[in-house]
C-alpha cells in the first residue's frame, strides 16, 4: 500500500474532509490572523507538537515521564551552542540535537525499564534526571551558565540560519505538528504501536504473547525524546534565549504533559485539541487577569479550569468531543 | 502448525529459600494433551511459569522439541512457540476484544490487516466474534477466559499451556470448551499442558496427568491410574476443594 | 588548617541534621498520605508554603511567634486536608497515576498563585530575636532557632509516633497503609480514615512549614522545590515508611549542607538528586523501605 493510501485506510470520507479543511486553513491561517492571533496560534502548534511527542512514550506505551523538559533542553542548547560558537545552523545542528536527546531517552529509559522502575517511581526518576541536567547547565560555561544563552535577534528572514520572524517559525512548527500527526497515526497503525498499547494494558500478558517489552519501551522513549527535541530547537531560535532555569523546569516538563492529559490520553486528536484548550484558556486568563492587576490571578484561572476538567473529564476533552460530532476515533 | 514435545528435566524453583518446585520431571509427547494437577499452592503455576520463562529455573532444563529453552525471557518462548494464558486472567483491558487477539496474531504476522483477519477467525472458533468490538474489560469472567485462550492461540504456538481456563465456567460452557480443546488439537495436533481443578475436564481432556503436591511430583499416569493411587488419594482427601 | 576544616565540615553536619529534621517532618507528611492512600501528593510543598506564609502572617500581623502559632497551623491544616480529601480528592482514590497527578498539580497551582496574589513575589521572612542567639558547646555553635526548630520537629514526630501506636485511630491507619482490604473487612471506615490520614499529612506539613520559616524567608517559588525535596526524601528513605521519611530527611538535609561545603551552594541539590538516582536504581524500596518481590 502506498503510504498515502495506508495512512487514510479506515478513515470515513468525512474525517478526511475536515482535516483536509483544517490543513487548508492552517496554511492560510497568518492572511487571515493579525500578529497576536498568529502568536497563539504558534503557541497552540508548539503544544500539540511537543504533546504529540509526549503521547507516544505515556499515551501509547504507558510509561509516565515528568522529566520531557530534559530532552527539549538538550536539543535546544545544542543546537542554539553550535550556532552560537561556530555558527553551524540549526538545519546541521538538529541531527546533534536529535541525536543528543536520543541518548538522553536511552539512558533515562534503559535504567528506569532494565531497573523495573513502574509509574510514580519511572516519573520521579525522570524528573531527577532533568533536574541533575539543569543544575549541571547551570554551571557549563560552554552554554552561558545560570546566565543563560543569547543568540543575536534578527528579523531579516535567513532560512538556511533559521532566523526570521513568526511567519517563518509558524510554517516551520506546522510543518513539524502535521508531521508528528502522520508519524503518530502511521505508528500507531503498525505492530509496533499495537504493542505499546498492550505494554500499556499489562506488560506481563505483552511479553507472554512475544512482545519485546523492553525494546519496545526503548524505541518508545528515543522517538519521543527525539521528537521533543525538535521541539526545543525550535523554540530556542524562536525566543532566542536560553535559560537553564526555564529550559529544563519541571514546570516545563509539566507543560508538556497538559495537552495530551486534557485532551485525551494515547488519542491521535487529543494533544491538538488539549493544545487549544489550554492556549484558549491561558489567553482569555490573561486578558481577564489584567482587567485586576494582581499577580498570580491568570494562573488561578488556570487552576480552576484543569481542575474542572480533570474532575469531569478525567478521560480528556476529545474523547467527549468527538463523541458529540460523531467522529468517535475507534476503540483499539 | 503442530505439536511440539516439551521435557522437563528435575526443575528446582525458590523464592527467598521457599522451596516451590523441587526436582521435578515429566514429559509432553507431541500432539498429546497432558495435565497437571495438584492441591493449591502445590507449584502448579510456578512450573508453569518456569516454561514460559517468567522465572528462571534453580535447577534443571525445560526442552521444547530437543531444544533448551529454560532462562529464555517470556517473550523469546514465545518465539520458540509456547502459548499460555494467565490463572488471573489479564486482558489488555482498554483495547477491545479483537485487538486483545489482533496484538498475539501479530508476533507471527507483522501486517497489521492479515493479524487482524486472523485474530477474527480465532474469535469466530471460540464463539467471541459477535462481542469483538467491546472492550475487553466489559466481559464476563467466561468471555475473559476465552479471550485469554484466544489470545495465546493467535501466537500460533506449538505448546498451549491453560491455566485453569475451566474456572468458574458452567458445566455447558466447560463441554464446549473441552470440545474446542480437542477439535483443536485433532485438527492441528497442538500440544497442550492444562492446570485444571476442574476433573470433568481433567478426565475427558488428558490422555496422560502429572500430580504434584509439595511442589514435587507424586504421581503421573493415565487418568484411570490417577484416580486409584493412594498417594494422590491421601493428598486429595486433605483438600476438599476439587469437585 | 585541617582542624578548621573539620571543625567547619563537623558544624556543617550539625547544621544539616538539625534542618534535617525539618525535612523530615515535611516528608513524614508526604510519606503517610502515600502509605495509606497510594495517592503522591504532588502539592506537598505548595501546602508547605501556605504554612510558612501562614506563620509569617501570624507574626507580621498579629505579634505571634510561629512556634506559637505553630499548633494554630496544624489544627487549620488538618481540618483542610480533611476537608479536601473528602470533597476533591476522594474520587480520584484507584483512578490512574496521571489523573491523581493532574488533580492535584490543579490544586497546587491554586495554592501557590493564591500565597502570589496576596502576599506578592517578594520573600517573607519573619525578624526574632532568637535568629541572633546561639548555643555553644566546646567548639561548636548551634543557631538557636535551627535548634528550637528541630527540636519541635523531633517533638511532633514523637507524638505522631504515639498517635500511631497507642491510639485506636493510628492503629487503623497503619493497617489501612497495609492492607486495605483487611481494614474493610474488619469494619474500619476506610473512606473516614482516608480523610483522616490527609488532615494528619497535612498538619504535619503545615507545621514543618511553621518551623520553616524562623530558618529561611518564604516566596512562593520555593513551592515546587519543597515538593521535590519532600519526594527525594520520602524515595531515599523508602515511600510510606515513617522511619525512613524522617532518616531520609536527616541525610539529604546532612548532603546538602556537606555539598554546600565542599561544592557550591548552587550544587546541593545536585547531589541530592545524584542521591535519588541512585536510590531508585539500586534499591527502588528505599533504604528503610519493606523490600518488596
Amino acid at each position: 500500500m502506498s503510504l498515502l493510501a495506508r495512512l487514510t485506510d479506515g478513515v470515513p470520507a468525512r474525517s478526511l474532509w475536515g482535516l483536509g479543511l483544517l490543513l487548508v486553513l492552517l496554511l492560510v491561517a497568518p492572511a487571515l490572523l493579525g500578529k497576536y492571533g498568529l502568536s497563539v496560534l504558534i503557541l497552540v502548534l508548539y503544544f500539540a507538537y511537543v504533546g504529540q511527542a509526549w503521547n507516544i512514550m505515556m499515551g501509547f506505551a504507558g510509561q509516565l515521564s515528568l522529566g520531557h523538559a530534559l530532552y527539549a533542553g538538550v536539543g535546544g542548547y545544542i543546537a542554539a551552542g553550535l550556532f552560537f560558537h561556530y555558527g553551524i545552523g540549526p538545519w546541521a545542528g538538529v541531527f546533534v540535537a536529535v541525536l543528543a536527546a536520543s541518548v538522553a531517552g536511552s539512558i533515562v529509559g534503559y535504567l528506569g525499564f532494565r531497573f523495573s522502575l513502574a509509574g510514580v517511581y519511572f516519573a520521579l526518576l525522570t524528573i531527577a534526571f532533568s533536574e541533575f541536567t539543569r543544575i549541571a547547565f547551570d554551571h557549563w560555561g560552554w552554554v552561558g551558565g545560570s546566565g543563560g544563552l543569547f543568540l543575536k535577534v534578527d528579523a531579516t528572514v535567513d532560512i538556511p540560519n533559521l532566523r526570521g520572524g513568526p511567519l517563518l517559525f509558524y510554517y516551520v512548527i506546522l510543518a513539524l505538528a502535521v508531521g508528528a500527526f502522520v508519524v503518530c497515526r502511521v505508528l500507531l497503525e503498525s505492530r509496533l504501536g499495537r504493542y505499546w498499547l498492550a505494554i500499556r494494558e499489562d506488560p506481563e500478558a505483552a511479553q507472554a504473547v512475544g512482545v519485546p517489552v523492553l525494546r519496545c519501551k526503548m524505541i518508545a522513549v528515543v522517538i519521543s525524546a527525539a521528537m521533543t527535541s525538535l521541539a526545543g530547537v525550535w523554540n530556542a531560535f524562536y525566543y532566542n534565549n536560553l535559560f537553564p532555569e526555564t529550559a529544563f523546569a519541571m514546570g516545563r516538563s509539566i507543560e508538556f504533559t497538559l495537552a495530551p492529559i486534557i485532551g485525551g490520553l494515547g488519542t491521535l486528536f487529543g494533544p491538538i485539541v488539549g493544545a487549544v484548550v489550554l492556549t484558549g484558556l491561558g489567553e482569555i486568563f490573561t486578558d481577564l487577569s489584567e482587567l485586576f492587576h494582581v499577580s498570580g490571578l491568570k494562573q488561578i484561572f488556570y487552576g480552576l479550569a484543569l481542575l474542572v476538567i480533570v474532575m469531569y473529564r478525567p478521560a480528556g476533552v476529545w474523547p467527549w468531543l468527538a463523541e458529540r460530532l460523531g467522529f468517535a476515533e475507534k476503540r483499539r | 502448525m503442530s505439536g511440539a514435545r516439551l521435557e522437563l528435566d528435575g526443575i528446582g524453583k525458590s523464592f527467598r529459600g521457599l522451596r516451590a518446585v523441587h526436582n521435578v520431571s515429566f514429559d509432553v509427547p507431541a500432539g498429546a494433551i497432558n495435565a497437571l494437577i495438584g492441591p493449591n499452592g502445590a507449584g502448579k503455576t510456578t512450573i508453569f511459569n518456569v516454561i514460559a520463562g517468567v522465572y528462571r529455573p534453580d535447577a534443571g532444563s525445560v526442552r521444547l522439541d530437543g531444544r533448551p529453552i529454560s532462562g529464555l525471557r517470556p517473550d523469546r518462548v514465545c518465539d520458540a512457540g509456547v502459548g499460555r494464558t494467565f490463572q488471573i486472567v489479564k486482558p489488555f483491558k482498554g483495547l477491545s476484544v479483537l485487538e486483545n487477539v489482533t496484538v498475539g496474531a501479530l508476533h507471527r504476522r507483522p501486517a497489521l490487516a492479515d493479524a487482524r483477519a486472523y485474530a477474527a477467525d480465532i474469535l469466530m472458533q471460540l464463539g467471541l466474534h459477535d462481542r469483538r468490538n467491546q472492550a475487553a474489560e466489559s466481559l464476563t469472567l467466561p468471555d475473559r477466559k476465552r479471550l485469554e485462550v484466544a489470545r495465546a492461540l493467535a501466537t500460533e504456538p506449538k505448546l498451549l499451556l491453560l491455566d485453569e481456563v475451566m474456572a468458574g465456567l458452567r458445566p455447558t460452557e466447560i463441554d464446549v470448551m473441552v470440545t474446542f480443546l480437542q477439535e483443536l488439537n485433532r485438527r492441528t495436533g497442538l500440544t497442550i499442558l492444562l492446570i485444571e481443578h476442574v476433573m470433568r475436564a481433567v478426565m475427558a481432556l488428558a490422555a496422560h496427568i502429572v500430580v504434584v503436591s509439595y511442589g514435587e511430583k507424586i504421581a503421573e499416569g493415565t487418568p484411570a491410574e490417577i484416580a486409584r493411587h493412594q498417594a494422590v488419594l491421601d493428598v486429595y482427601l486433605g483438600e476438599p476443594e476439587p469437585a | 588548617m585541617t582542624a578548621d576544616f573539620f571543625l567547619s565540615l563537623a558544624q556543617a553536619i550539625s547544621k544539616g541534621l538539625l534542618t534535617g529534621m525539618v525535612y523530615g517532618l515535611m516528608a513524614l507528611g508526604l510519606s503517610v498520605i502515600f502509605g495509606v492512600m497510594r495517592v503522591v501528593n504532588f502539592a506537598h510543598g505548595e501546602i508547605m508554603v501556605v504554612g510558612m506564609y501562614l506563620a509569617w502572617m501570624g507574626f507580621e500581623y498579629l505579634q505571634v511567634s510561629p512556634m506559637l502559632s505553630l499548633p494554630v497551623i496544624a489544627a487549620m491544616f488538618f481540618v483542610a486536608g480533611y476537608a479536601l480529601q473528602r470533597t476533591v480528592i476522594s474520587p480520584f482514590i484507584g483512578r490512574p497515576e496521571h489523573q491523581q497527578f493532574l488533580l492535584l498539580l490543579a490544586i497546587a497551582i491554586l495554592l501557590v498563585n493564591a500565597c502570589l496574589a496576596i502576599a506578592g513575589p517578594d520573600a517573607r521572612g519573619v525578624q526574632m530575636d532568637s535568629q541572633f542567639e546561639s548555643y555553644e558547646l566546646g567548639p561548636f555553635v548551634f543557631d538557636a532557632v535551627r535548634v528550637h526548630a528541630a527540636v519541635t520537629a523531633v517533638v511532633i514526630a514523637g507524638l505522631l509516633w504515639l498517635f500511631f501506636t497507642r491510639t485506636r485511630t493510628g492503629k487503623s491507619i497503619r493497617a489501612a497503609a497495609d492492607n486495605n482490604l483487611g481494614a474493610l473487612v474488619v469494619g474500619l471506615d476506610v473512606r473516614q480514615l482516608y480523610a483522616f490520614t490527609f488532615g494528619v499529612g497535612a498538619a504535619c506539613v503545615g507545621a514543618a512549614g511553621a518551623l520553616m520559616i524562623t530558618i529561611i524567608p518564604v516566596t512562593p517559588f520555593l513551592a515546587a522545590e519543597y515538593t521535590l525535596l519532600a519526594f527525594v526524601i520520602v524515595i531515599v528513605g523508602g515511600l510510606g515508611s515513617m522511619t525512613g521519611a524522617l532518616a531520609g530527611g536527616l541525610l539529604i538535609g546532612v548532603s546538602e549542607a556537606v555539598a554546600g561545603l565542599l561544592l557550591q551552594p548552587s550544587l546541593k541539590s545536585m547531589v541530592s538528586f545524584g542521591i535519588l538516582i541512585l536510590v531508585l536504581l539500586l534499591r527502588p524500596q528505599g533504604l528503610f523501605g519493606k523490600s518488596g518481590t
